[in-house]
C-alpha cells in the first residue's frame, strides 16, 4: 500500500511520512495541494491523507478534485479543529472517509490506514 | 406593609440613573412628579379659575339686584306713602277752602264734617278750627278739649308761616299715637285761619305691614331725630329713638350696605318723604337676601370638591401607571443590553480562545510527532533501545503534548457554545469538564472541590455551552468566596421525574441577608476593584431560566452559601 500524506506543516507531515515507514508503510509527503495534484500524476496512491486547513486549495476540495480523477483513492482527513461535531456538520455535503484531529496518535492513524486498506480488499 | 407603602409604586426607589456602563434613561421620581404636577395645574387651574370668576360675577350680580330690588321697593312705598298724604291733606285743603270760617265756627260743624270724612276715610280722630290768634274756636271729638291757645306752639307758627303743618307721631294728650295735619287758610277778607285734623297711625301702619319685606325684614316710619312713627320689628318700639344711625338726607330713594350692632350685614334702604317729617327706612339682613345664592354656591363647592378629588385621583393614578410602565420597559431595555453586552463578550472570548487553540495545535502536532519519531527510533532501532532514561524522557515530552492537546481541545469545545444546540448530557460530565479548567488553581490554594452525584441520574436535555457558562460562573464564584483550603462541594440529586437539583455549596465568607436578594441583578458585585463586573449571577439567572429551571440562595455570613438550582429533565426550549 502506497500513502500520499498532505499537510503545509512540513516538519509535522515528514516526520509522519518517516514513522510510518517504520512500520512498513509506504508513505510520501508533499506540502500543498497543487504539489500533490502534480505528484498523483507521477505515482500511484491508494490512500491520501489530507489536513483540512491548508493555504490557497484546502484538503476538502482537493479531495474533490482527486476522488474524480482517482474514484478509488480513499482518504483520510486531519483537522486541528477542536469540535468533532463542527467538522462534521461543515463537510457532511462532500462525503467523509474518516477523520483524525491532530495531534494524532500514529496508532489510531494506521488502524484507520488499515481498515480503508481493508475496504480496498474487498 | 401599610398602606402607604402599597401605594408607592416600584420605581420610586429607582432614583440613581447613572448604574454601570447602562443608564436609566429617566429619573423616574422627577417625571412622575412633573406629570402629575403638569396634568394637574391645566386640569384643575381653569377650574379654579373659572370657578372663582363665577363666584365673583354671580355675587356681584346678586347684590346689585338685591339693591335694586330693595330702592325699587323703597320708592314705590315712598310714593304710596306720599300719596296717602297728600290725599288727606288735600281733603282739608277742600274742606278749609270750600267752608268759610264762620261755616266751620256754626255749632255742629265740625262734627258733621268730621263724620263725613270717616266715613270715607274713618282714621280722623279730631278736627279743631283755630283762630288767627291761636285760640282753638271749634272742635269735633272725643276729647274734651276747650279753652287751649296754639300761638307760642312751633307747629302753629310753621303753619302760619308755611300754610301747611304735618306733624311727626306723637303721644299727646290722647295717650295714642297720632299725627296731625294742619291747614291754613286766608280769607278772601284777609283773614286766616286753621283747621287742624289728628289722623291715627293705623292706616299708615297697616300700609307698611303689607309690604313684601321678607321674612326678616323690616319697614318703618322714623322722623329726622330718629323716633320710630311706626312700629319696627327690631329696632325699638313706636315713640323711642330707633336703634340704627339716621341716615342723611337725600332728595331721592337711597339703598346701602351696612352692618348693625351685632355685626351682621344688612341692607337698608330709606326716602325722605317730600313735605314731611317722616323718613321711609326698609331694612333686610343681607344673609337672608342671599340664601338662594348662598345655596347655589354650597351645592357648586361640593361639585368642585368632587370633581377636584376625582381629577387628582386620576391623574395620579394615570401617571403612575406611565411612569412605572416606561420604568418597566427601561428596565428591559437595559437588561437587554446587559445581556447583549454579555453575549458580546462571550463571543469575543469564545474567539480569542479558537485563535490561541488553533495556534497551538500546529506547534503541539509537531513536538507530538518528533517525540514520537525518537521514541519509534528507540523501538525500531537496536543502538538507542537499551537507554531507558532516553526512552523515559520522551514519553514524558509526549505525554505533556497530550495535557496540551487536552486543553487546547476544551478550550476549543467551550468557546463553540454560542448557539444552542439541545442534547443529551451527563450533568456529571459536563460538572467534571469545567472543573477541569480550574483544578490548577484549585491545587494551588489547596481547595477541595467534591462532586457528589447520585448513582443512575438520568441523562438532561440540555444545551452543553449554557451548562458550562452556568457552572462555570457559580464555581468561580465560590473559589472567590473561599479562603485558601476552604470547601466547595457540588451535588447532584434527582428531586422528581421531571427535575434535577444541582447544588453548590462552598464555606466561604457568605452573603449579607441586605444582599441576597439582590445578587441576582445586573451590576450588582462585591468584587470591585478585583475586576468584577457584577455581570456573572444575573447572567447565570437569566441562562437558567433559558434552561427552563429556576435558582435560588442561601447564605449565613461567616459560615458560606449555597446556590440552589433546579433544572428540567425534559428541555423547555424549542
Amino acid at each position: 500500500m502506497r500513502i500520499l500524506l498532505v499537510d503545509d506543516e512540513q516538519e509535522l507531515v515528514s516526520t509522519l511520512a518517516e514513522r510510518l515507514s517504520m512500520r512498513g508503510i509506504e508513505a510520501d509527503w508533499v506540502g500543498s495541494a497543487d504539489e500533490a495534484l502534480k505528484q498523483v500524476e507521477t505515482q500511484q496512491y491508494d490512500l491520501a491523507v489530507l489536513d483540512v486547513k491548508m493555504p490557497k486549495m484546502g484538503g476538502i476540495r482537493l479531495k474533490q478534485i482527486l476522488d474524480d480523477k482517482y474514484p478509488d483513492m480513499k482518504f483520510i482527513f486531519l483537522t486541528g479543529h477542536g469540535s468533532e461535531s463542527d467538522f462534521q456538520q461543515g463537510t457532511s455535503e462532500f462525503g467523509v472517509t474518516d477523520y483524525l484531529v491532530k495531534p494524532v496518535k500514529i496508532e489510531v492513524l494506521i488502524e484507520k490506514i488499515k481498515a480503508a486498506a481493508d475496504k480496498c480488499k474487498v | 406593609m401599610s398602606l402607604l407603602e402599597k401605594l408607592i409604586p416600584k420605581f420610586w426607589e429607582q432614583t440613581d440613573e447613572a448604574s454601570g456602563t447602562y443608564k436609566y434613561m429617566f429619573n423616574f421620581r422627577r417625571i412622575w412628579k412633573q406629570s402629575v404636577l403638569i396634568t394637574a395645574a391645566v386640569a384643575l387651574i381653569p377650574l379654579l379659575l373659572i370657578a372663582a370668576f363665577d363666584y365673583r360675577v354671580t355675587k356681584d350680580a346678586m347684590e346689585s339686584e338685591i339693591l335694586l330690588r330693595t330702592s325699587r321697593l323703597v320708592s314705590n312705598t315712598r310714593r304710596t306713602l306720599s300719596f296717602f298724604l297728600d290725599e288727606r291733606r288735600f281733603a282739608l285743603n277742600f274742606i278749609i277752602q270750600d267752608n268759610t270760617f264762620d261755616i266751620l265756627y256754626y255749632p255742629g260743624r265740625l262734627d258733621v264734617i268730621m263724620d263725613n270724612l270717616n266715613k270715607a276715610k274713618g282714621e280722623i280722630i279730631d278736627l279743631s278750627l283755630i283762630d288767627a290768634d291761636g285760640n282753638m274756636r271749634e272742635y269735633a271729638g272725643h276729647y274734651k278739649m276747650e279753652g287751649i291757645n296754639y300761638i307760642s306752639q312751633d307747629w302753629f307758627r310753621h303753619v302760619v308761616r308755611e300754610g301747611v303743618y304735618i306733624s311727626d307721631v306723637f303721644l299727646g294728650f290722647r295717650n295714642v299715637p297720632h299725627f296731625v295735619i294742619a291747614i291754613r287758610h286766608t280769607s278772601p277778607k284777609g283773614q286766616f285761619y286753621v283747621l287742624r285734623a289728628s289722623l291715627d297711625t293705623e292706616k299708615l301702619r297697616d300700609m307698611l305691614a303689607q309690604l313684601e319685606v321678607s321674612k326678616q325684614g323690616d319697614a318703618f316710619i322714623i322722623n329726622k331725630q330718629g323716633i320710630l312713627q311706626t312700629p319696627s320689628r327690631y329696632y325699638g318700639k313706636v315713640l323711642e329713638k330707633m336703634s340704627l344711625p339716621v341716615p342723611e338726607y337725600s332728595e331721592r330713594t337711597q339703598v346701602f350696605e351696612t352692618s348693625d350692632l351685632n355685626d351682621k350685614p344688612m341692607i337698608i334702604g330709606y326716602a325722605y318723604i317730600t313735605d314731611t317729617p317722616f323718613i321711609l327706612m326698609i331694612v333686610k339682613p343681607k344673609t337672608e337676601q342671599m340664601e338662594s345664592w348662598q345655596s347655589t354656591r354650597l351645592k357648586l363647592s361640593v361639585f368642585m370638591i368632587i370633581s377636584i378629588t376625582v381629577i387628582l385621583i386620576v391623574v395620579l393614578t394615570m401617571s403612575t401607571y406611565l411612569v412605572n410602565n416606561i420604568w418597566l420597559v427601561d428596565k428591559k431595555r437595559v437588561a437587554t443590553l446587559h445581556h447583549a453586552e454579555y453575549d458580546n463578550k462571550m463571543a469575543s472570548l469564545g474567539r480569542l480562545a479558537a485563535g490561541v487553540a488553533h495556534e497551538i495545535n500546529n506547534p503541539l502536532a509537531i513536538i507530538n510527532e518528533k517525540a514520537g519519531l525518537i521514541s519509534d527510533l528507540f523501538t525500531f532501532k537496536a543502538e538507542y533501545a537499551k537507554d531507558e532514561k532516553l526512552l523515559r524522557l520522551v514519553n514524558s515530552i509526549i505525554s505533556s503534548v497530550e495535557r496540551c492537546a487536552a486543553i487546547t481541545k476544551r478550550l476549543l469545545g467551550f468557546a463553540r457554545h454560542t448557539e444552542v444546540s439541545i442534547r443529551l448530557l451527563h450533568l456529571e460530565d459536563v460538572i467534571n469538564e469545567v472543573l477541569g479548567f480550574l483544578s490548577k488553581e484549585a491545587g494551588y490554594r489547596s481547595i477541595s472541590v467534591t462532586v457528589d452525584a447520585e448513582p443512575e441520574l438520568p441523562q438532561i436535555e440540555s444545551d452543553k455551552g449554557k451548562l458550562q457558562q452556568i457552572l462555570l460562573n457559580l464555581i468561580n464564584n465560590a473559589f472567590a468566596a473561599v479562603e485558601d483550603g476552604g470547601q466547595i462541594e457540588i451535588t447532584v440529586r434527582r428531586k422528581n421525574a421531571n427535575t434535577i437539583m444541582l447544588n453548590v455549596q462552598d464555606n466561604g465568607c457568605g452573603i449579607p441577608e441586605a444582599d441576597i436578594e439582590k445578587v441576582f441583578e445586573p451590576f450588582f458585585t462585591t468584587k470591585s476593584g478585583k475586576g468584577g463586573t457584577g455581570l456573572g449571577l444575573s447572567i447565570t439567572y437569566n441562562l437558567i431560566h433559558e434552561l427552563g429551571g429556576t435558582i435560588y440562595v442561601n447564605s449565613i455570613i461567616g459560615e458560606g452559601t449555597i446556590f440552589l438550582i433546579a433544572l428540567p429533565i425534559k428541555s423547555v426550549m424549542c
